[in-house]
């Protein structure tokens, strides 16, 4: 029931760039070949390779200056790279675009300190993020349609915020936050979400309600979760991608990774 | 013993005799000058301008200081005195009495005799000590040569070891060579010449290119004509240099005073992250100190301005603490904010100055020795107080990075813009540290304003001038370091100068301005961006 | 427009109401009552009150994008001067044949600098249409390229605000040219009509306040509007965290852009409406210190409220009219103290003295970006 409430189709507003159009015809919806940035000399990702699959929840572990938020930098074009490439689909070449098209295509994006509004209302911090025509003289002349204030209304009941909804977003505390930018996410309907460190700052029952959310999200979308906690990462992990020293170390299930030799050195050092 | 007596005795009337005798020929001029006609005269100053015992006389004349003392029939040099005149013997040099202003009657001059004293006055100076006299000697003899003249020169050119002398006889000759009838020696002559940087030589050289109103050109000789264009098209072009070498040099100065406002500010803002508006008031405030100073000590301007400078720095930096401690420590992380209370703080002290000095200019006297420009030739002359400015914005730039780099503050200060909460943690005490960068760079704000005080006028707008300028060049140069700002500061004092000729000072300073702003397109973060990951907002 | 907001928000409603009145009150008063009656304004408190209401509107229109955009503009007078060159080349052109050297085609500088013809960019400013046009689109213009070049870098924060008053700068140094044509540093003065109507005249004096107090509350009502809308909030998003903007689809220099383009027209109207007030404008009217005391109107009032700005320019200038008045030496030292005071002790300014607390957002995002 609380998928349905994500996935209601919205307002039918067309955008320079549907979700539709991205070609995930072989299978994954996120490319990326052999990508490498330096800042000053330090390697942040060497010739990494990453493929994430359509509706694929995948959890993204590694030991800090691993380079995941580096990666998630560069797929939502805050950072070049010096070399490589990452697609989106088949046709979509993400180093084209700038973040704003980055995330009308579809892939958004939730950081490591809780990014909102705070001198704006719950209810506005939602409605800013949904998915609608964003330029500016539509966004002047914008009314919300009974179908989109209850799509922000669903929204709100997935994150538990319904009750905060006029509140200010600076006045909650860190968890709910977190869930709020979760919300946002939602509300902009992406093919891709990127999760960085969504339990931070949680109590248990917030982890494990997080840890729901993001289960039932998977399939009709593709999650991509950076997180330390590894139990948290075992509660929703199929696959789980281990990133050492700016490549990808090795891939499979949480217990392939947690036997793995090479993750153990990595992790308990040598 | 007897030849020696004899060789003695010889020896002796030699001595006597020869004095004696130009004695004779010398009293017989001056009796000429004082009772003969015009062109007595005339000759008698040919006759003397060989004489250096004539040079006092001549002066005396040409100055007319020259009398006949007529109770005595003698030729007498006159002092006014309260009574009349002093007199002074022509012929000996012997100060006589001192007698009434009828006693004497002046020795009368007409322009052809003036003009040839002069000559004979250049001729004799030819031989004084001074290198600068013989200068002065040998272009007095150039305005109006003759072949006498000419000839004279020559011979002297000879023994002449003053390098300065020696080149303004050769262009002297060598002119004169020009005209001469034989081609050889003209051709020589422009060959020589064409090394030459004077403005002479190059009028000369023109003269022999052009044509006259019937399209004929005045040198009818060929040769002559090209080897004349080939010479002035050579000095045509070390003109171009040294005309760049001008710019360049007025460019590093301006360039100088950018960068001595801007090291300030590069600790504030840069290191510091603070942007203080009120730092040209601080340059104000030093350069009103150094017009303080002279005026405590008006016997001694150089001096007064060198104990500026330790002064400016102090008076500054108490004032830069003042503010920190008093406004800008509550507003760290908060830029706007901080830019808009110390623009409150530029205005108060602005108004106050305008209130204790008025709100006229003052100016600032510049001492002997930074007054005046160095001549390296007829076309190009640096200005000495530029030059000055440059080489100590160098001292205080290298000063300041020995600081940052050497000294235990340094390291605090360092420590501290690096990261604050580690620095603290370290046993490092932020807020004081804080207080003495603040007061460092607003110090050296004061000593830029000592440096400034040299080159323009001092008001209470001096700061206002250069706010807008140095934080353009901060801009521009990134905050990343102290060598983006030197950098930064002299390429745009460069690029304002070379503008300039073009467009005028006003357009080159909107020209640099969008330029900038379009710069900033490329490279938001200045040319010497701050690197890594902590830079990335 | 939301009508219970405007209801809720007390000293938004009064200034609004105080505003109307005054727009209404004097043409009418000055309409029944005989010149020599108390209830007469006299032509110098006309133009005062016209030129405090100016300035309210300059003041309203930075309040746009340094409260609501967090772009600490120190160059707004920029626009609000090139408005006032644009109402000033119409008046100018009006004087027709009646100037000093009485050539009917060339304003007197022109004649003085021995200019033969007029200038392509004085084409067209007889016709008062096409005058306000200018009004608008030359601050506009201005703003759009300025604006395109600097956001589009993503320059923020100080090194924004200091390219901003570089701008001005510029263009003050550019006016003082005689050869720009825009009468060096004398300016243009010496205005006789508008609209055929002598500007000197009580009526016309009148008129133009009328139209100051309309376009005033016009303008007050179409800016909350704006930022009430979700553009205004989007700004506002952006203000506080504009890299999360951009990663929520959202093109940031563009909405940028148009605030700072609609804040420009504004201040260029603004301008348009203070020259025949005041009868002159100068290359000083770019001064960057101009461009500062509209900040300090609009910290002085209240960042982030629209009456907040309109109160704040009407006091400063009122306290500057009596001060320079009384002891020019002491308004530069208020001046002065008046930014620090501001900065250091009341961040909400005025209104938000009066506001209650809940509302107001945390310290550091009043100021907008953080280095």
């Amino acid at each position: 029931m609380m998928i349905s409430a994500v996935s209601t189709p919205e307002g039918g507003v067309s955008l320079p760039l549907d979700n539709d159009e991205v070609d995930t015809r072989h299978g994954p919806i996120l490319y990326m070949e052999d990508v490498s940035v330096s800042f000053d000399g330090f390697r942040a990702l060497n010739h990494l390779s990453l493929y994430i699959d359509d509706g694929e929840l995948r959890c993204l572990i590694g030991p800090n200056g691993a380079g995941k938020t580096t990666l998630m930098d560069v797929i939502t074009g805050k950072t070049k790279p010096n070399s490589g490439s990452v697609f989106f689909g088949q046709t979509i070449d993400l180093l084209q675009l700038d973040e704003p098209a980055i995330a009308q295509a579809g892939i958004c994006r939730k950081f490591q300190k809780p990014s909102i509004f705070d001198a704006l209302t719950v209810f506005e911090n939602l409605e800013l993020a949904l998915k609608t025509d964003k330029r500016t003289w539509p966004t002047l002349f914008h009314r919300l349609t009974g179908e989109q204030r209850d799509r922000i209304q669903d929204v709100l009941q997935l994150i538990a915020l319904s009750g905060q909804q006029r509140q200010l977003a600076g006045a909650l505390s860190h968890g709910q936050k977190q869930w709020l930018e979760i919300g946002m996410l939602l509300m902009q309907n992406p093919k891709v979400m990127l999760v960085d460190e969504p339990i931070a700052g949680m109590t248990h029952q917030e982890v494990e309600r997080t840890a729901e959310l993001l289960l039932t999200l998977q399939g009709q979308h593709s999650i991509v979760v950076v997180e330390h906690d590894m139990e948290f990462v075992r509660s929703i992990a199929r696959k789980v991608t281990v990133l050492h020293e700016g490549s990808v170390l090795t891939e499979g299930t949480m217990d392939e990774v947690q036997n793995d030799p090479r993750v153990i050195q990595v992790y308990l050092g040598g | 013993m007897v030849i020696t007596w004899v060789l003695r005795v010889l020896l002796l009337m030699y001595a006597i005799s020869v004095p004696a005798q130009t004695q004779d020929a010398f009293s017989q001029a001056l009796e000429q000058i004082r009772t003969g006609s015009m062109g007595e005269r005339e000759q008698a100053i040919e006759t003397l301008a060989s004489d250096s015992r004539a040079l006092p006389i001549f002066d005396a004349w040409l100055n007319g200081n020259l009398f006949e003392f007529k109770a005595e029939s003698r030729l007498v040099i006159v002092t006014e005195s309260p009574m009349g005149y002093h007199l002074t013997d022509a012929s000996s040099g012997l100060a006589l009495t001192e007698v009434d202003r009828n006693a004497v009657g002046k020795i009368n001059l007409t322009n052809r005799l003036r003009s040839s004293l002069r000559k004979a006055i250049a001729r004799l100076q030819l031989d004084a000590v001074d290198a600068d006299t013989r200068l002065a000697a040998v272009n007095t003899i150039a305005k109006d040569i003759d072949d006498t003249g000419l000839a004279l020169l020559r011979t002297h050119l000879i023994d002449e070891s003053n390098l300065a002398v020696r080149v303004a006889i050769e262009h002297i000759v060598l002119l004169n060579d020009i005209d001469s009838s034989d081609k050889a020696t003209r051709i020589a002559a422009i060959n020589a010449l064409k090394d030459h940087d004077n403005r002479n030589v190059a009028n000369r050289l023109r003269a022999l290119t052009e044509k006259n109103a019937d399209g004929n050109y005045l040198e009818t000789d060929g040769d002559v004509r090209n080897l004349a264009i080939a010479a002035l098209t050579r000095i045509n072009n070390r003109l171009q240099v040294y005309a760049a070498i001008e710019t360049v040099f007025f460019g590093l100065s301006l360039g100088a005073v950018l960068v001595l406002a801007l090291i300030g500010l590069a600790i504030t803002f840069g290191v510091m992250g603070v942007i203080n508006m009120a730092h040209g008031e601080l340059m104000m405030l030093g350069a009103y100190t150094t017009f303080v100073m002279q005026q405590l000590l008006p016997d001694s301007l150089g001096w007064a301005l060198i104990l500026s400078i330790p002064m400016a720095f102090i008076v500054a930096a108490l004032v830069g603490i003042g503010i920190e401690r008093g406004i800008i420590r509550f507003l760290y992380g908060r830029p706007l904010e901080t830019l808009l209370a110390t623009f409150g703080v530029s205005l108060f002290l602005q108004q106050a100055v305008r209130s204790i000095f008025s709100p006229l200019n003052r100016s600032v006297a510049t001492p002997t020795w930074m007054s005046g420009s160095w001549q390296i030739n007829d076309f190009l002359s640096l200005t000495w107080n530029r030059f000055y400015i440059l080489i100590f914005c160098l001292l205080v730039f290298t000063a300041l990075l020995q600081l940052l780099k050497r000294t235990r503050l340094g390291l605090e200060v360092r420590a501290v813009a690096q990261n604050r909460g580690m620095a603290r943690a370290m046993g490092i005490p932020g807020s004081r540290v804080d207080a003495m960068t603040f007061g460092l760079g607003s110090g050296i704000a004061g000593v830029a304003g000592v440096a400034l005080s040299q080159i323009t006028n001092v008001g209470p707008n001096l700061g206002q001038a250069y706010i807008v300028d140095s934080f353009m060049v901060v801009v521009f140069g990134g905050v990343g370091n102290l060598f983006g700002t030197l950098v930064a500061g002299f390429s745009l004092g460069i690029a304002n100068k070379v503008l300039e000729p073009y467009v005028g000072a006003v357009l080159a300073k909107i020209l640099v301005l969008v330029f900038i702003i379009l710069f900033i397109q490329k490279k938001p973060r200045g040319l010497f961006p701050q690197k890594g990951r902590a830079a990335d907002g | 427009m939301n009508l219970q907001n405007l209801i809720q928000d007390k000293t938004y409603a009064i200034t609004l109401a105080v505003l109307v009145v005054i727009t209404f009150l004097i043409p009418i008063c000055n309409w029944i009552f005989p010149e020599n009656s108390p209830l007469h304004f006299s032509a110098y408190s006309v133009s005062l009150i016209g030129k405090y209401m100016c300035f309210a509107l300059l003041g309203l229109s930075l309040d746009m994008v340094w409260g609501y955009a967090g772009i600490l503009m120190l160059g707004q007078g920029a626009f609000f001067a090139l408005g006032g060159y644009a109402m000033g080349m119409y008046l100018m052109r009006q004087i027709g044949s009646r100037g000093m050297y009485g050539n009917a085609e060339l304003p007197d500088f022109m004649v003085f600098l021995n200019w033969t013809e007029l200038p392509w960019y004085w084409y067209g400013f007889d016709n008062f249409g096409f005058a306000m046009l200018m009004v608008f689109l030359a601050p506009g213009l201005l703003a759009f390229v300025f604006g395109w070049l600097a956001f589009r870098s993503r320059v923020t924060g100080v090194y924004l605000s200091i390219i901003t008053q570089a701008l001005t700068y510029a263009l003050s140094l550019a006016f003082f040219r005689n050869e720009m044509g825009f009468g060096g540093n004398n300016g243009l003065t010496d205005f006789k009509d508008i609209l055929g109507f002598s500007i000197q005249s009580d009526g016309v004096r009148t008129a133009l306040l009328f139209c100051t107090g309309l376009s005033l509350a016009g303008a007050l009502l179409l800016c909350r509007w704006i930022v009430n809308s979700k553009l205004g909030r989007v700004v506002t998003a952006i203000r506080d965290q504009e890299s999360r903007v951009r990663f929520l689809g959202y093109r940031v220099e563009l909405f940028k852009l148009w605030v700072f383009v609609f804040a420009a027209m504004l201040a260029g109207l603004a301008g348009a409406l203070y020259v025949p007030q005041v009868g002159i404008i100068n290359p000083s009217e770019f001064s960057p210190l101009n461009s500062l005391e509209i900040v300090i109107w609009v910290a002085v009032g209240g960042r982030c409220t629209l009456h907040g700005a309109i109160i704040g320019a009407v006091l400063v200038n009122y306290a500057k009219t009596v001060l320079t008045g009384l002891m020019p030496d002491a308004w530069l030292f208020c001046l002065g103290g008046a930014f620090i005071l501001v900065t250091l002790l009341m961040p909400g300014g005025i209104v938000g003295l009066l506001r209650r607390p809940r509302k107001l957002p945390p310290a550091v995002n009043i100021i907008g970006e953080s280095a």
